[in-house]
């Protein structure tokens, strides 16, 4: 039997292979647009960030981010502010999502609403709306003096405080979502065990529930700081020039100064440092994980 | 009340009552998220220029400025014509990449997975500058087709991502069925896999539609002209001043993404 099935058996093979590749090349378009549009350009300025003006390779822009102060101060300024909208986005995400998994079906669909809306409403409306909100003759400063909370109009807006409150609200769904999923995949029949074994709620919580939920409290968060550290709309609009983040830098650098050297050099900066935390965190969670919590 | 405010809410048979003050975070939480953009609907009826709620007076005036503005039209339509063709563009290439690397299941699948997420791993602000300087040499700043390729691209990961786990629940033996009956690979597809996982790529294209008419950044710096987008445009004004025409576009924004999530829901539901 064997010998008279094993070219058979090859040729069936063979066949398997080849229409394994036709309908891996399905995917070739799709492919090679990314190649296109994404790799090529991102290493043109890979490339453009080694020349110097004189068009020889140097390490020139390189050296300028190291030695001076203003670009470790810009860098310092984007990793505070993505730490700290990070850090809010636990806070205020963390109860959300905890209270809508543990919801029923049905109302949580429903809840799912209220982050999914501003999920997908334009991050140009959004800020808008905490422009207006914010102002000094805005609804939150008009409000808070009428309840005589404070006297004077807050400087809510065009500062750090009104980029950390527009971050905050347009960064929490990307840490809801992937958080949700997970926390709705936890078994309740741990808790249960637990309860059975003498734990109160509290103790229940801390050593069961949230270590279960962290891969997708770190999913998220690192979503939101890696999204933190390259946003430009709402820091630019709402920071009003005074809280300077990279991705800012790099906009002025390009439109003012059409310095493309010294662009780049920060955006590969920015990359690498992107790279590096989505590889740190699909080693620590998966990468599955953080992919379907993105967009 | 008093009895559901006793009555255990999770496993670990903590009570309502008990975490009332979850209840309260929670919903001060979805208020925080959806208030503010809701609050920009009543506030475009305002007669006043500055925006104060409840609005002194009622008036069309912000939306009258709207459509009446020839610039701001052609932005509005420059956005509807890229969204519309960046569906055409991503929709099918996206799925026929979900569809190749889910059945073929190769080594390389993984890989080609990866390069597909890219788009939204990378900061914008670098495909921006970059896709900037490779128009400059091809010629391609601030047209159309521009704007569409590079929305196309964007718009890419989220198509292969809705459809992959379309295919996930879909189950692959139908077709093997076709084909053992003596249909074509190509024509299983069509008439057998198609049609089951049509909500999700309905799903992908509207997605699509939105990555496109949203997208402020690469715009930002790829369109222009006759071909500026309607947020590149918005973008620009509101870095001059709070202009109350903006609340009336973003209020006709807001309705289009409630819509379209409306039917990507309707849609998605009967998916399953």
């Amino acid at each position: 039997m064997p010998t008279t099935q094993a070219p058979n058996a090859a040729l069936l093979h063979r066949d398997g292979v080849r229409e394994h590749w036709t309908l891996f090349s399905l995917g070739l378009p799709a492919l090679l647009l990314v190649f296109v549009m994404l790799v090529v350009p991102i290493g043109w300025l890979f490339w453009l960030s080694f020349l110097s003006d004189a068009g020889a390779f140097s390490l020139e822009h390189y050296r300028r981010l190291a030695s001076q102060a203003s670009y470790a101060r810009i860098f310092r300024t984007t990793f505070e502010v993505s730490l700290i909208t990070t850090g809010l986005c636990v806070l205020l995400g963390y109860p959300l999502a905890y209270l809508l998994a543990q919801l029923p079906r049905r109302i949580a669909a429903l809840c799912m609403i209220a982050v999914l809306l501003p999920f997908w409403t334009s991050v140009l409306v959004r800020t808008y709306a905490w422009l207006v909100l914010l102002q000094r003759q805005g609804i939150v400063n008009d409000w808070g003096m009428g309840l005589g909370l404070w006297q004077e109009p807050l400087p809510l807006v065009h500062n750090l405080a009104g980029t950390l409150i527009g971050m905050t609200h347009i960064m929490l769904p990307y840490l809801i979502l992937p958080l949700y999923g997970s926390m709705r995949a936890i078994d309740g029949d741990y808790l249960k065990a637990a309860a059975n074994l003498g734990a109160s709620p509290s103790r229940a919580f801390w050593s069961v529930y949230l270590p279960l939920s962290l891969p997708g409290l770190v999913a998220g968060a690192t979503i939101v700081f890696i999204l933190c550290l390259g946003f430009y709309i709402t820091p630019a609009l709402l920071g009003g020039g005074r809280v300077i983040l990279v991705s800012m830098r790099i906009a002025t650098d390009i439109e003012l100064f059409f310095n493309w050297g010294a662009a780049s050099a920060l955006g590969v900066v920015l990359l690498v440092l992107t790279v590096a935390l989505l590889f740190a965190a699909s080693r620590l969670v998966g990468f599955d994980r953080l992919a379907g919590g993105a967009k | 009340m008093t009895g559901w405010l006793s009555r255990p809410a999770s496993e670990t048979q903590i009570t309502h009552g008990r975490r009332l003050w979850l209840y309260a975070v929670g919903g001060a939480v979805m208020l925080f998220l959806v208030l503010p953009s809701l609050i920009v609907i009543p506030m475009s009826f305002s007669d006043s220029q500055y925006l104060s709620f409840p609005p002194p007076a009622w008036s069309l005036r912000w939306y009258e400025n709207y459509f009446g503005s020839l610039e701001w039209m052609q932005a509005t339509w420059t956005s509807l014509k890229a969204g519309l063709l960046t569906m055409l563009v991503a929709t099918p290439l996206g799925t026929l990449a979900a569809y190749g690397l889910h059945v073929s299941r190769t080594r390389l699948g993984g890989l080609a997975m990866l390069v597909l997420a890219m788009p939204i791993m990378m900061p914008l602000i670098l495909i921006g500058i970059g896709v900037f300087n490779v128009y400059v040499q091809f010629g391609l700043l601030n047209t159309l087709a521009g704007v569409v390729i590079a929305h196309s691209m964007l718009a890419l990961p989220l198509v292969v991502l809705v459809v992959a786990s379309g295919l996930k629940s879909y189950d692959m033996n139908q077709e093997r069925a076709a084909c053992s009956l003596g249909a074509s690979r190509p024509r299983a597809f069509l008439l057998v896999t198609l049609p089951q996982i049509r909500f999700s790529v309905v799903t992908a294209a509207l997605l699509a539609f939105l990555t496109s008419f949203d997208e402020v950044i690469v715009a930002l710096f790829v369109s222009g002209g006759q071909n500026s987008t309607l947020t590149r445009n918005m973008f620009l004004a509101l870095r001059d001043q709070i202009d109350p025409t903006i609340a009336a576009i973003s209020t006709v924004m807001i309705v289009l993404t409630s819509l379209l999530l409306a039917l990507s829901q309707l849609f998605g539901r009967s998916d399953r």
